[in-house]
């Protein structure tokens, strides 16, 4: 029965053999990615920056108490957690449920930090639904400039 | 303020950025983009904003996910029977950030939906609050659904 299966995967099986040759095409597959990185569509999905001081890290995590985000850092790894509300109502049959595309339930994602960052300087600020933690680089880091010989 | 961050960080991959390009557009431009103009379409790219959408007996609640979009810069318009949101993603990035990583890398949400008869497109609420929208689209009072009581003669 397994092995039928396996010959003719069906609808699912073309489904996924799709999207196994589109990562292929748009240059996704083979490549190294981050060993904490999550499938596409994550929550919160999450955008990095550097500057020259600080690790910049924004969060889009909308519709979420900022009391109830818990932060850590950890050997490096910064993790943001916590758990999103379903903003559906609890089996009423008087409503109608059509799209339900939005996150619910607990999330963790987990950032892997530069290793000169200062653990003890960092700020974090909740606005329009995106968390912004900015951690501060030790100041002993600032770039050194090689003179060739 | 740098708004366009979150378009210029490198992807895996960014040697085939035409490739990725091309493979992305067919999920940005949604079905309503392709009835408008060109021109409209073309320097707008969007994403698709998540939403949940629940109806009861007195009207239509669309609830949709657009972080980083602020109250004053969020559009919502009514044209015949088409609703529409849209709105940029602004966060406030330093001003030499270079950006490294990133997941959000169109500015911009935009979403259309198909009002049908029964909705009263005039008495539309809209609130905002930590990037979720909270649209409430009533019906008109003779569309409610009337319950009809059946005499026993």
């Amino acid at each position: 029965m397994f092995a039928s299966m396996m010959t003719y995967p069906g609808l699912f099986g073309d489904f996924d053999r799709l999207r196994r040759e589109l990562d292929e095409l748009s240059g996704w597959a083979g490549l190294p990615t981050s060993i904490r990185s999550t499938a596409p569509g994550a929550f919160p999905a999450i955008n990095i920056g550097n500057t020259a001081t600080s690790v910049e890290i924004y969060a889009f995590a909308p519709g979420i108490d900022p009391k109830q985000i818990d932060l850590t850092i950890d050997r490096g790894v910064l993790s943001i957690s916590g758990e999103r509300p379903s903003g559906l109502p609890l089996e009423d049959d008087k409503v109608n449920v059509y799209g339900n595309e939005r996150f619910a339930g607990p999330f963790r994602r987990a950032i892997s930090l530069p290793d000169d960052i200062d653990s003890t300087k960092v700020e974090a600020n909740y606005r329009d639904g995106v968390l912004h933690i900015s951690v501060s680089r030790r100041e002993s880091a600032p770039p050194k400039r090689i003179t060739v010989q | 303020m740098k708004d366009s961050f979150v378009a210029e960080a490198p992807r895996p991959g960014a040697a085939r950025q035409e490739v990725n390009r091309a493979a992305d557009k067919p999920q940005e431009s949604s079905r309503q983009d392709a009835m408008r103009p060109d021109s409209a379409r073309r320097d707008t790219q969007a994403m698709t904003p998540r939403v949940d959408v629940l109806e009861d007996a007195t009207g239509i609640t669309v609830v949709a996910d657009m972080p980083g979009v602020s109250k004053d810069s969020l559009e919502i318009k009514v044209e015949n029977d088409a609703l529409s949101i849209e709105g940029p993603v602004s966060a406030s990035a330093p001003q030499a950030m270079e950006a490294t990583y990133a997941e959000v890398r169109i500015p911009r949400y935009r979403r259309s939906f198909t009002l049908s008869r029964e909705l009263d497109s005039s008495r539309i609420e809209a609130q905002l609050k930590d990037g979720v929208l909270r649209l409430r689209i009533p019906k008109h009072e003779q569309a409610r659904p009337q319950r009809i009581s059946v005499k026993v003669g």
